[in-house]
């Protein structure tokens, strides 16, 4: 067998991608206002979160903004202990599923809460935070 | 199909990507008594060309490194089932009457990249905008989901998950072409360290080099190639789902797997109690007991009962992954779908495998479940002798 030790070295490349936001701009800017909107079709009345700019249900390409809010119930959780290069300084973090009142689910980081005392069916409230980094987000936190 | 071959899978840092895919091309041409000069069609499946691994064409480099040059040419894409999405092409090309002779290859080089690097381009693969961005997704975490969701409605333990483990090692270690050629006991999985809770690093998995190819021929071709056992394709069925796994129904199974396997039922004309041997998509354990039950082998919320009885072991009703599984002959991703057509072929030719793990067989039927993503494709391929 050949020897595995003997490489070549790459030209590096670094990629950062500009993801156009301009049509979800109310969700990005809401989140600095504290608010996570879904979107709303005003044509067959379907919600969606993420919000979507147009409805895959009936093509209707103008979408109506709405408040997310309330108790979501949790129905999937897990604890990430081995991150991703780009989350390498974050400490290990937790990701739940929960669904909202209205029907819709959110995937977000849950804060606040122990891995022990998490458990599918629980209650959680979504709300927003600001990330070490600057940047705003949306987490769930347990409900009181 | 008239020819299969296979690399051996590891950390292959021995060889490069198109050396690689011709340690599968050589042997499936030469065991399908064809040269690289007769394949008229060529589908490569790979996920991360020019990201875990240099090139950005891989079919046009891995065609002309095995004198292929001049075939039709594609790269499918369907995440960890893109072997499977190659394979499903070159069928269609030759089941649609374009060729005669078609090959799929499967191909992946996942350790020229640091462990990091290859973790965040799988943890990629779902929505990255809605998922990835804010909050740092990995592969394993989106399987512990389920598996959360899983113990929570059934009742399935982290034991029953680590069972998973010890059963595809025990096949890995028969199976000279394994990344992991030993057996591990139930203590040694519980008690290895968490990846993404409840998983742990024998739920998952590893990271793999490796190539696999199938030679695809009309009923003609393969006679005048004087194919001695074909096997044939009994039907293939596929489905997906939202790539948002917040847009799910539930977590506690994958509708695509059910949804593609209903297809190839259907279009094989058998049912579950048919298949005598499988291999499944265990990426994580948890998938393992999902596909039990998601491809009808036994019932919802079954899957871990179907398990500690035996039934998926060499002599069981269903025996499951008896090659070692993803979970132990390795999971190079854009290989595992070829890599599965090739163990299933072997088994229904009943000729070169390792004895003590060939399956029984009375009716000749074998299934492939190949998922891409974590149920964002799916693939399921009924074969017959």
């Amino acid at each position: 067998m050949a020897s595995a030790d003997f490489t070549l070295r790459s030209r590096p490349l670094t990629l950062a991608y500009q993801i156009p936001a301009g049509r979800t701009r109310r969700f990005w800017e809401g989140l600095r206002e504290g608010k996570v909107y879904a979107t709303r079709c005003p044509k067959c009345r379907k919600t969606y979160f993420p919000p979507a700019a147009d409805c895959p249900n009936c093509l209707t390409p103008e979408m109506d903004w709405i408040e997310l809010s309330g108790e979501a119930e949790i129905e999937a959780f897990t604890r990430i202990e081995t991150q991703p290069a780009s989350f390498q300084e974050q400490k290990p973090y937790t990701v739940a599923i929960g669904r909202m009142k209205s029907g819709v689910k959110v995937l977000a980081w849950l804060v606040d809460a122990e891995l022990k005392d998490i458990r599918v069916g629980m209650k959680a409230r979504l709300t927003t935070r600001v990330m070490p980094d600057g940047e705003p987000t949306y987490v769930f936190v347990p409900a009181a | 199909m008239i020819g299969v071959g296979n690399s051996r899978f590891g950390t292959r840092q021995d060889v490069n990507v198109a050396e690689l895919a011709f340690e599968a091309v050589k042997p499936a041409l030469e065991d399908a008594g064809a040269t690289a000069g007769d394949i008229e069609f060529m589908a490569l499946g790979s996920a991360g060309a020019g990201q875990w691994y240099e090139e950005l064409i891989p079919a046009a480099v891995v065609a002309e490194y095995c004198g292929l040059s001049g075939a039709g040419l594609t790269r499918c894409e369907a995440a960890c089932s893109s072997g499977s999405a190659a394979f499903f092409t070159a069928y269609s090309v030759v089941a649609g009457g374009v060729a005669d002779l078609a090959l799929a290859v499967g191909l992946e080089k996942m350790w020229e990249t640091d462990t990091p690097t290859t973790v965040e381009i799988i943890g990629r693969c779902g929505y990255y905008l809605w998922e990835f961005h804010k909050f740092g997704m990995t592969f394993p975490a989106y399987y512990a989901m389920h598996a959360t969701a899983h113990m929570a409605k059934y009742g399935t333990t982290e034991e029953d998950l680590a069972r998973v483990a010890v059963k595809n090692h025990k096949y890995g270690a028969m199976n000279p072409i394994a990344q992991f050629q030993k057996e591990i006991t139930l203590e040694k999985a519980l008690q290895s360290r968490v990846i993404a809770w409840p998983l742990k690093l024998y739920d998952c998995s590893p990271i793999t080099d490796g190539s696999a190819a199938v030679v695809l021929a009309s009923e003609e071709k393969a006679k005048e190639l004087r194919a001695d056992t074909p096997v044939w394709i009994g039907g293939i069925g596929y489905s997906s789902d939202t790539a948002n796994l917040s847009r799910r129904q539930d977590y506690v199974g994958l509708r695509a797997s059910a949804a593609a396997s209903r297809r190839a039922y259907e279009a094989a004309g058998i049912g579950p109690g048919d298949v005598e041997v499988a291999t499944v998509h265990d990426c994580f354990t948890i998938a393992e007991i999902m596909a039990y039950e998601d491809l009808g082998f036994c019932g919802k919320g079954e899957g871990a009962k179907l398990l500690r009885e035996g039934e998926t072991e060499v002599g069981g009703r269903i025996p499951v992954n008896v090659d070692g599984g993803l979970k132990a002959k390795g999971h190079p991703v854009g290989a595992t779908g070829c890599s599965m057509i090739y163990e299933l072929t072997r088994q229904l030719r009943e000729e070169a495998v390792e004895r003590s793990r060939q399956v029984p067989l009375k009716k000749y039927v074998a299934l492939a479940h190949n998922v891409g993503g974590t149920g964002h494709y799916c693939y399921v391929t009924v074969l017959r002798r």
